[in-house]
């Protein structure tokens, strides 16, 4: 299922993404597509505009110019708004602080998609729910409250939420950040089998080498240095050849994990 | 792509029982199969069960889940049939966590004497929380820089200056309508023109200070409580200790000191708005001012403005302390600002009332 380049069936296309913060430009002219069960990876340094970009994929912030087309439909330009109501049951979204409900247990965390959007019996929530709790590994803590776990528990907890309605494409911002390396582990195989067995489409964030290498199908980087006053994308790919093959010295410095050369900027 | 809507069907082969799903397993047809399916499995308990899922069309997590639990209804282990291996991986994955007993917490079991421990245990940190306050007072000339004066400004604007407005508007109508009130039974016994005295008595030794004292519960304390609260729970007051600065004496005495300094200027300013309240009514009853201003004159003496502004100072200090421990002492989590906000109100009134009724016994022993 791995399907490196454009599909003819792109679950996102992007095209001419812009974002201006006021006279500021954050970056400019983005366009990419992500095929169905693809898992995409997007890339770059602090400030590049990657968590920016992830807000006007999952609705939070309409680009200054640009469309993006979710499962076939464009979700900006006019009645937006109306074409976000229908695309958001098809996507879950992971927070790089997790956002769960402070006053509600793990499991009641994970069950309020289900009671908001399905007429599952309650006993049916709960095993659903447990369920999704147990492939991230905390079913025994499926009754505590978010402040009285780690972060790292917390992080799992979001993607079982995120996980809830079964989304066929999900994003998660930075979801092995501050996880020791067993548990990034586990997450990247948990990623690696819902794609194989449910088809889930994967937008991630992430800065996390290894688990590029081992989950993503395509990366995109974006970065501010190729370009004079705005960031744009500086890579597109497979992440193993773009280490290998790259010319910039940037993709080259993140791949190889070095320092910039001295006037590579 | 239409996929059809899914379907249960039961064939009944004496011991032998096959249980065959159809179509689409996802969330919304789950729902609308879940009881059907769970009470088929309950009606043929303890014949073998065979799950057929040949004519499955998709199969979510929200399907393998019914799966599971329609095994689980049945009580033994039921043969799945022709699965794709897909939907056999997604029934290990929810086989794996419904094999998990949920967590029953245990109820919590308080006795009287854990009751009234917890309370003791209260009631003494209360206490060393004023002997904190006091000792970080007492260290301030040491400490000088640890404290702020532009918080202290800050806070003085916020619990006082901005809070002139209702303390006036408050005091006024207090003042009218106190005097009004007392007018009706005063004119029965022909003492119309005592109801100055009594509303600037009352005004100045009780009203004043109690009123003042209410709205600095309402208005600042929760506020204090809910500012030094969030610091708590976002680890701020812990970055403070482990550089060294005593939260204490950077958070809580600038708070504390601002509303020891606007108490008295509020009950002032409360007292005086209700004078002008009652010398409203009065002037209505046809009582010039001259006589109105004579009698608050000759009966109220500077004794009951000093001991209301005394009284101002302890409910200040009071108020703010409680509303700045219940910030100190809170929880974890988004609600924990919102019970330190209302323990601060709560705690800050009542503690004004207790206090206030320890003043009473003792300006009347010491007969003033």
């Amino acid at each position: 299922m791995a399907a490196p380049g454009p599909q003819p069936d792109p679950i996102i296309r992007a095209t001419g993404l812009t974002q201006r913060f006021g006279r500021r430009t954050i970056f400019r002219d983005v366009s990419f597509t992500v095929a169905k069960g693809e898992i995409f990876v997007i890339l770059g340094g602090s400030g590049s505009g990657k968590s920016t970009l992830m807000k006007q994929l999952i609705g939070l912030l309409r680009p200054s110019a640009g469309r993006i087309e979710i499962a076939g439909r464009e979700v900006t330009g006019p009645g937006a708004a109306a074409a976000w109501a229908g695309v958001q049951r098809q996507i879950g979204v992971m927070f790089q602080a997790g956002a769960l409900f402070g006053s509600m247990s793990l499991l009641e965390n994970v069950m309020l998609p289900l009671e908001m959007f399905t007429d599952l019996p309650p006993d049916a929530r709960v095993a659903i729910a447990r369920v999704k709790l147990g492939l991230v590994g905390l079913i025994d803590a499926a009754s505590l409250y978010p402040a009285e776990i780690s972060g790292g528990m917390v992080k799992r907890a979001a993607i079982a939420r995120a996980l809830a309605l079964d989304p066929p494409l999900l994003f998660l911002d930075e979801p092995a950040a501050g996880l020791d390396p067993i548990t990034a582990a586990g997450l990247d195989r948990l990623i690696l089998g819902l794609r194989a067995d449910l088809g889930t489409t994967f937008v991630v964030v992430t800065h996390e080498l290894t688990s590029i290498l081992t989950i993503a199908d395509r990366c995109l980087m974006l970065d501010r240095h190729a370009f004079p006053d705005a960031g744009g994308v500086i890579a597109l790919g497979d992440p193993r050849r773009l280490g290998r093959e790259s010319q910039d010295p940037t993709v080259h410095a993140f791949f190889h994990r070095e320092p910039l050369p001295a006037g590579a900027a | 792509m239409a996929t059809p809507a899914a379907q249960l069907t039961l064939a009944d082969a004496g011991s032998q029982v096959v249980l065959a799903f159809a179509g689409r397993l996802d969330a919304a047809e789950v729902a609308r199969l879940w009881r059907q399916a769970l009470d088929a499995a309950r009606r043929v308990r303890g014949r073998n069960l065979t799950i057929d899922l040949s004519a499955v069309e998709t199969c979510d997590m929200a399907g393998a889940t019914l799966l599971v639990a329609t095994e689980q209804a049945h009580g033994a282990p039921a043969a799945l049939a022709g699965g794709s291996e897909h939907v056999q991986a997604m029934v290990a994955r929810a086989r794996a966590a419904a094999s998990v007993p949920p967590a029953v917490p245990a109820p919590p079991q308080q006795t009287y004497k854990e009751l009234l421990r917890a309370g003791l245990i209260a009631a003494g940190d209360g206490f060393a929380f004023l002997g904190q306050v006091a000792l970080a007072a007492l260290r301030l000339p040491a400490h000088r820089r640890m404290m702020r004066f532009s918080d202290l400004f800050r806070y003085a604007d916020q619990a006082g200056v901005r809070a002139l407005p209702l303390v006036v508007m408050l005091g006024f109508l207090m003042g009218l309508i106190l005097a009004f009130q007392s007018a009706v039974p005063m004119r029965e016994f022909g003492a119309e023109l005592f109801v100055a005295n009594l509303v600037s008595v009352s005004l100045t030794r009780e009203l004043g200070p109690l009123l003042a004292a209410v709205i600095l519960a309402g208005r600042t304390a929760s506020a204090f409580a809910a500012e030094i609260g969030t610091m708590k729970v976002n680890e701020e007051v812990d970055a403070l200790t482990t550089m060294g600065i005593d939260p204490v004496t950077m958070l809580v005495l600038p708070r504390l000191i601002a509303a020891v300094l606007a108490m008295p200027v509020m009950a002032v300013a409360l007292d005086l708005a209700g004078l002008l309240g009652m010398a409203v009514v009065m002037r209505g009853f046809g009582y010039p001012l001259a006589i109105i201003e004579a009698q608050v004159q000759t009966w109220t003496t500077p004794a009951d403005l000093l001991g209301g502004l005394f009284k101002a100072v302890c409910f200040g200090a009071v108020i703010a302390a409680v509303g700045c421990r219940s910030g100190l002492t809170t929880g974890l989590g988004p609600r924990a600002v919102g019970v330190s906000a209302t323990a601060a109100v709560v705690g800050g009134i009542v503690a004004t009332i207790v206090l206030d009724g320890i003043f009473a016994v003792f300006f009347n022993r010491l007969g003033l």
